[in-house]
């Protein structure tokens, strides 16, 4: 497999500097292994696995850049690639932005591997389709699933003495079950970075339970309801807020941060008080690369070093921070915080059964689905309920209802919160179930 | 560096902006590397015999091999800078073969004989370790070998023999055209893709296709500071199975719509569409907000082809209608029991909807698709009436059919093909009718030009679309712009309230370049034509908000 250590791939790093003419150099290389397996109507449909190793270069002649890139590790290859990038970058327009690299920087120390995933093989990825296809076939439900395992490393380097290097593993699996009559849809999606943390059996029960239950969903009229979500509900309207928090969009007058008159709406208060959402890479239950962030790929990394830190995004329902380019940052005099590669929101310690249990009225949302943005002035998003939409009266799930579709924004979402629950691993990140109170259902989906 | 790194990551680092990832496939290259040719022809048939064989040897029923090579090159600008060039190169072999009933899939960049061999043995392996587990045996179509055959989409200009500076040029106008005609910010991209494709198989075809696509962008803003308020118009282009030529900008290709609109038929004015982009971003600022409720739609060619893509393109592939792709994009309302009827009325008689893979100009026209099958056309919804799918070799048995219709597609040569859309596209009115003709005939409408938000559920029967630009029909007349407009439908109730279509000469494709499907997510490139087309009594939502 193409993981290289520390030591190696600083070896590598340092020998392609030295060949180096230009102004300024980065080098990075990366490579893995990512297998998957992917099954439908109850029989294994795809299943591949593939490795990659290469090398990049990129020479800086003042403003110019140029990026060569290599999968051979001979000298001369490696020599070779430098001369190319030094002559992409001789012939590259100027960068008005460009910023000069980075030295040394001071990383926090994370740990985001795990030899157990590293050891999957194609035998243990069956095994795994295995165990969320029988209780399916057994019970006459349908199972379509998939599962992605990736174990890789990242490391860059530049001649300015940075230097930074990350080890990386992750799984993802998601699994649909839906009844044979096509009236029922159950889902359910979990992410480890140690294979050992998942069990593909215990998803797929989940996924078979809520496709009995949804079967004969009854119609609600379309409107304002109080309703639950689950993380994998709320993650991606979450990700997508988060997704526009760039500072120099705010500045620039074209966010949902940007403020009437001119300046930004860092420092307002924009939520509830009880929402706060910060980043942590050292977080053990979602550790993440160090540095890097934004555009870094599948192991972590990213192309300047800058160190991933704990930075708080918005705190008791405060804007605390945005994040910037590095141009944009020297421009506005700021620091240049990178996007951050996960987040935590803070939550309560209810579980998603007390959740239920304190609601009056309400629906319980399964996940969203197919959202798409409607206004990024106010970050009115568009989508759809889909494998699990449940009626709560008096404390208890009483029957299915037929899916909806939203029309609401995360910003109104987060100021109508009723009650979260414990934050659990979604996506990579910690996100609670959220109670939110008027969310905006604006008409019937007959999907199933 | 990954495959797929993504320039533009779906992630927590992204503006909601930018919305869909951008797939950079292979390695960085030298500019002077996407002009340089390939192996031959001869020695990609040696090395796709390596494959055939090995895999045989090891206890394959059918083989099929893709030695591909993919050139990508991007140019990103914002307004009067180049923020990126890429010139990316992709080059290796993918082996799918079956084996005691089961596919296998394995790639490799190691293009060598000893290479090719070690990764056909490992698609056995993988099909065979998988076979254990297996229910239903995979039935593949027949299909009559081509022998030796070679295509080249039919082009005039070379995109990647024009020299990047005249590119970076064109961009430059473009954001000077639109920051100097009140644009606050500006991006134009600009993307061309060469897929130069080796296919070989057991069944006796040895096929060698170069395939040509391009697509120019760009979005403009419009920003109001001191009322807190900004607008974007996105290019009204469409991206093109072509060469260069379609950045001509040729008069004769150009539709000319009320209040100064144009449609782009073969040929895209980028400087002059930019001009207008930015006036119209402006004028949005100020435009009356819709008031919610039912309105007769006039919706255009560059509007109307995502919302066909969404609506009639994803629900009629088989594959999503036969489950396969349920835990990811969904199955579909179009079921084998609602085709088997032959009654059941996807729309009015008047929607005649056709799938094909030969259209000229278009981005879904090859010779022969990704496992040997000869491109077709085929009609999916008759005068209405759903009659067929769109399907590929281990498929088409389910329906009956004998021949695969040639959907097969894998986004590079270490994907493995699957199922995916070819063109598909609303054939205009045989009556003359123009825009201006069809505007007149509507008391209380909104005519939507570009492609806006756009969301469908699972099965595809619940939409919303939004556009780049709505106008006000009253009474016949266009009376100005409104902003905050979205429409909501079930499918089938809308294109049964398909009333009137143009004729073929205001016919124009839309596109979708980067169309994703599948687990791991592959993209691909569709086209879609349609003429201006009226729905009557749709749902409209106003989608304006305070926060």
């Amino acid at each position: 497999m193409a993981i290289l250590s520390k030591e190696e791939a600083k070896s590598i790093i340092d020998k392609v500097l030295k060949y180096a003419k230009a102004d300024e150099t980065a080098v990075s290389v990366s490579g893995g292994r990512t297998g998957n397996i992917r099954y439908a109507r109850n029989s294994v449909s795809t299943s591949g696995e593939s490795n990659n190793l290469a090398l990049a270069v990129t020479s800086v002649y003042g403003k110019r850049s140029g990026t060569a890139t290599i999968n051979e590790f001979d000298d001369a290859s490696l020599e070779k690639t430098v001369r190319r990038a030094e002559e992409i970058a001789q012939l590259a327009p100027e960068n008005p932005e460009y910023m000069p690299m980075l030295g040394p920087q001071t990383y926090l120390t994370t740990n985001p591997y795990s030899e157990n995933t590293a050891k999957i093989d194609p035998e243990y990825r069956a095994k795994a389709a295995f165990d969320s296809l029988d209780p399916c076939r057994k019970k006459n439900l349908t199972a379509a699933g998939y599962m992605e395992d990736s174990t890789g490393f990242s490391a860059i380097g530049n001649s300015k003495g940075l230097f930074a290097y990350n080890r990386a593993t992750s799984v993802d699996f998601t699994i649909t079950v839906r009844t044979a009559d096509g009236l029922g849809s159950g889902y359910a999606i979990r992410d480890v970075t140690d294979i050992s943390k998942l069990s593909t059996k215990e998803a797929t029960e989940i996924a078979m339970q809520k496709a009995l239950a949804s079967v004969s969903a009854k119609a609600l009229e379309p409107g304002k309801y109080t309703v639950i979500l689950e993380p994998a509900a709320s993650v991606d309207l979450l990700q997508n807020m988060m997704g526009s928090m760039d500072g120099r969009s705010a500045d620039e007058g074209r966010s949902f941060l940007s403020k009437k008159g001119g300046g930004t709406r860092l420092g307002e208060k924009l939520f509830d008080e009880r929402v706060t959402i910060y980043s942590d890479p050292t977080n053990p239950e979602i550790p993440t690369s160090a540095f890097g962030g934004g555009g870094g790929g599948r192991f972590g990394g990213g192309a300047d070093g800058r160190p991933q830190e704990k930075v708080t995004w918005v705190d008791k329902g405060v804007i605390k921070n945005m994040y910037y380019s590095r141009f944009w940052a020297d421009k506005k005099g700021v620091k240049a915080t990178p996007p951050p590669a996960a987040v935590i929101m803070q939550g309560g310690t209810q579980s998603l059964l007390d959740l239920i249990k304190s609601t009056e009225k309400g629906i319980l949302v399964t996940r969203l689905w197919y959202i798409r943005a409607v206004d990024p002035q106010t970050l009115l998003y568009t989508g759809l309920t889909r494998d699990g939409t449940f009626y709560i009266e008096n404390g208890q799930i009483k029957y299915p209802v037929k899916n909806f579709r939203f029309n609401e924004s995360p910003v109104i979402m987060l100021n109508n919160l009723e009650a979260m629950g414990a934050p659990v691993r979604i996506s990579g990140n910690l996100i609670p179930p959220l109670k939110i109170r008027d969310f905006t259902f604006s008409s019937l989906s007959d999907a199933v | 560096m990954n495959r797929r790194d993504f320039i533009q990551q779906a992630g927590w680092g992204v503006g909601a902006l930018a919305a869909s990832s951008i797939p950079i496939m292979g390695y960085a290259v030298p500019i002077e590397r996407l002009l340089e040719p390939g192996l031959s022809v001869a020695t990609k048939k040696q090395l796709a015999d390596v494959a055939l064989n090995a895999a045989k040897s090891r206890g394959a029923t059918y083989t099929d091999v893709r030695i591909g090579r993919y050139l990508q090159q991007f140019v990103f600008t914002r307004e009067k800078q180049v923020q990126n060039i890429s010139n990316a190169e992709s080059f290796g072999v993918g082996i799918r073969v079956i084996a005691n009933g089961t596919w296998g899939f394995s790639a490799t960049n190691d293009v060598t004989p000893d290479g090719i061999a070690k990764c056909a043995q490992t698609a056995v392996a993988i099909a065979k370790a998988n076979s254990k587990i297996q229910t239903e045996p995979v039935v593949l179509a027949p299909q009559k070998g081509a022998g030796e055959v070679s295509w080249k989409t039919p082009l005039t200009k070379n995109a990647f023999e024009v020299p990047v500076k005249e590119k970076i040029d064109l961009l430059l106008r473009t954001n000077n055209a639109a920051l100097t005609n009140g644009a606050g910010f500006v991006t134009s991209n600009l993307f061309m893709i060469n897929e130069q494709k080796y296919f070989a198989s057991t069944d006796g075809s040895y096929i060698d296709q170069d395939v040509h696509r391009i697509w120019p962008t760009f979005t403009v803003t419009a920003v109001d500071r001191a009322a807190g308020k900004f607008k974007t118009r996105d290019a009204l282009s469409s991206p093109m199975g072509m060469g260069y030529e379609y950045m001509d900008g040729l008069a004769s290709e150009k539709i000319p719509g009320p209040n100064g609109l144009v449609g782009y038929r073969n040929s895209y004015d980028i400087v002059e569409d930019a001009t207008l982009a930015a006036k119209q971003a402006k004028e949005k600022m100020t435009a009356k907000s819709v008031p919610a409720g039912k309105y007769d739609l006039v919706l255009d060619p560059n509007h109307l082809g995502l919302t066909i893509h969404e609506s009639v393109g994803h629900p009629t592939e088989l594959d999503r209608v036969l489950g396969y792709e349920a835990n990811y994009a969904g199955t579909s309302f179009a079921t084998l029991d609602k085709w088997k009827t032959k009654s059941f009325k996807y729309g009015s008689d008047l929607v005649n909807i056709v799938a094909d893979k030969k259209q000229a100009g278009s981005l879904g026209a090859v010779a022969f698709d990704d496992e040997g099958v000869p491109a077709k056309e085929w009609d999916l919804i008759k005068n209405g009436v759903l009659v067929n799918y769109q399907a590929i070799r281990d498929q088409v048995s389910i329906l009956g059919e004998k021949e695969s219709n040639g959907c097969c597609y894998a986004d590079n040569w270490d994907s493995v093909q699957f199922q995916r859309m070819p063109n598909v596209s609303l054939r205009p009115s045989a009556e003359k009718r123009s825009v201006m003709d069809m505007i007149k005939g509507v008391e209380k409408g909104i005519y939507i030009i570009g492609r806006g938000s756009y969301s469908i559920d699972q099965q595809r029967y619940n939409f919303q679309f939004g556009g780049q630009l709505f106008y006000e029909i009253k009474n016949g007349e266009v009376v100005g712009m409104l902003d905050d407009v979205a429409y909501q439908a079930n499918t089938q109730e809308f294109w049964n309230s398909c009333v009137q279509l143009c004729d073929k000469d205001d016919y124009r494709m839309f596109g979708s370049f980067f169309d994703g499907k599948g687990q791991p997510s592959q993209v691909s490139a569709v086209s879609h034509g349609s003429p201006t087309t009226r729905f009557n009594g749709v749902n409209v939502i106003n989608t304006g908000r305070k926060i």
